[in-house]
């Protein structure tokens, strides 16, 4: 029993970091019609610098926000400078849907190979601020920890200032409207490119907020946030891609398989799990665990 | 005056004219119908005058200023609302939302509210369903919607893309009788593309007649349903 729940408990934190990085793929997803690989590759800069900050004066929190604003302006600059170009250029043919992804992979590349020129590629450890120390409740040790609840809180905290915005204010409406039809939102007096950029810029806030959530219980070096990559990106499937609740369900789903194949099973089947689940989801829920019919087209 | 003038239009899809030197111009408050076949380069106008697509050669003025390479939102700033063809509705938001979503660009909030009353006035059954999310609703209601939205952006000029496709003949009915009584409560200038002529005429004060990108005929509305030749060529019946 201790161990379910333990393992449980794990499953939530892991899954609340995969949900903050399906988020930021969602929301890139829903605003441009892209999926953003380089995603991973703006999220580790920012936990670099946020490494430096936390070296240098300790303050956990100073670094959270200096990674966070980071991450706004480098989702800003890859929107405004590499996809509005390649928008206006390769407009037609498929290449048209395909060049922005595989720029969005080129660029990882770059990000990853600047970030081992600067940092080097040895891996670094990136103090939590919190203990990672395990509770002990009624004399027994569960798996969870401070950092654990500093994780779920955090994340929880990140979704429902996203729902907020989403789904209370103008900008939220702008956001859904420009996503779901841009022409019509133009139409309509929105000007959809700016929303466009402000929705890169949540999603290299949410993709930076993970970056620091997942790295003091893991090892810092520029390939260390690809694996997060991979499983946001599973997880935000799961989830429809397209819907933010999704995207965080898909996370805690995926977060609680990983958690349970790790302390009942081991390592080497995480990755075979992974894929599994998501063809699960692909073949009984394919338009995402909280996707609908297809609207009604008459 | 005249408050929309179009002069020497041409407009292409790559290779493929759509339009061709087309003229014609709308004195404010009018309620100019543009009538045509498939192919006819009607969606093409609207498409043209209201930023969406970008003309190859000649003017167009909306109370004589160009609007011609303009930003689809920023015209909607200066009084022009288009909408576009097949119910321009967001079907995955609210009713009330895709009503609101006409007005989000003007700071003046309660005058956006106002708005609103107003086109659910004018389309009670939006009001019944504001919570509802579009895709619920019935083709005549979304069209309703459509126009509802265009019309919380205060606009002057009103471009309406064959409201009446896909509807039944008692809901078309309707839509255009509301059509016109927006053009004369508002004093709107109202440019409604057709295919079913008879009744766009019947409720325009002028009529353009396109064929294959070229305008055929344009004048007084009842003078155009009433000439024999335009009747047989042009207006199918």
């Amino acid at each position: 029993m201790r161990q379910l729940i333990g393992t449980l408990l794990i499953g939530l934190t892991l899954g609340s970091v995969y949900s903050l990085m399906a988020l930021s793929l969602v929301l890139v997803w829903r605003s441009t019609r892209v999926v953003n690989f380089a995603q991973a590759g703006q999220a580790i800069v920012t936990t670099y610098i946020a490494y430096e900050i936390v070296t240098r004066t300790g303050v956990f929190w100073l670094a959270v926000l200096f990674a966070v604003i980071a991450g706004a302006l480098l989702g800003a600059g890859v929107e405004y400078f590499l996809m509005r170009t390649l928008f206006r250029h390769v407009d037609q043919g498929p290449v048209a849907a395909l060049a922005p992804v595989i720029a969005t992979l080129g660029l990882l590349g770059v990000i990853k190979s600047i970030v081992g020129m600067i940092w080097g590629n040895d891996y670094r450890s990136f103090f939590p601020p919190v203990s990672t120390d395990n509770f002990v409740l009624f004399g027994e040790s569960i798996p969870f920890s401070r950092f654990n609840v500093l994780v779920i809180v955090s994340t929880a905290i990140v979704m429902i200032v996203f729902s907020f915005i989403f789904q209370r204010t103008d900008l939220g409406l702008s956001l859904r409207a420009a996503a779901f039809q841009p022409e019509i939102a133009r139409l309509a007096g929105i000007r959809v490119g700016p929303i466009r950029t402000i929705g890169w810029v949540f999603a290299g806030v949410a993709g930076a907020i993970a970056g620091v959530l997942i790295t003091p219980t893991e090892v810092l070096s520029p390939s260390s946030l690809d694996v997060l990559l991979v499983f946001g990106f599973v997880a935000a499937v799961i989830g429809g891609l397209e819907s933010l609740p999704g995207a965080v369900l898909g996370g805690v789903v995926l977060g609680i398989g990983v958690s349970f194949v790790l302390n009942y099973i081991g390592t080497t089947l995480i990755f075979p799990t992974v894929f599994v689940v998501l063809l699960l989801a692909l073949i009984f829920k394919p338009n995402g665990l909280l996707g609908s019919k297809k609207v009604r087209s008459a | 005056m005249s408050s929309l003038l179009v002069q020497n239009l041409t407009v292409s899809h790559g290779a493929i004219r759509a339009l061709s030197n087309v003229t014609f111009e709308v004195k404010e408050g009018e309620l100019v119908a543009v009538i045509g076949a498939n192919g006819a380069g009607k969606t093409t106008l609207l498409r043209t005058l209201s930023g969406l697509k970008n003309a190859e050669n000649g003017t167009a003025t909306w109370r004589d200023r160009n609007i011609l390479g303009k930003r689809p939102e920023d015209l909607v700033r200066r009084g022009i609302s288009h909408v576009s063809e097949g119910k321009s509705v967001i079907p995955e938001l609210t009713v009330r939302e895709n009503l609101l979503i006409g007005g989000l660009w003007r700071r003046d909030k309660s005058g956006t509210e106002k708005a609103i009353k107003e086109a659910v006035e004018l389309f009670p059954r939006l009001g019944e369903r504001m919570s509802q999310s579009a895709n619920t609703l019935s083709g005549g209601e979304r069209q309703m919607l459509a126009i509802g939205r265009a019309l919380v952006s205060r606009p002057k000029l009103l471009l309406l893309d064959e409201p009446s496709l896909g509807l039944a003949p008692l809901i078309i009915e309707q839509i255009f009788s509301a059509i016109k009584n927006l053009q004369k409560s508002m004093n709107l200038t109202v440019v409604l593309v057709e295919q079913n002529a008879t009744s766009a005429l019947e409720i325009a004060d002028t009529g353009v007649i396109l064929n294959l990108g070229e305008l055929v005929a344009s004048g007084n509305a009842q003078d155009l349903l009433a000439d024999p030749a335009l009747k047989s060529a042009y207006l199918g019946y």
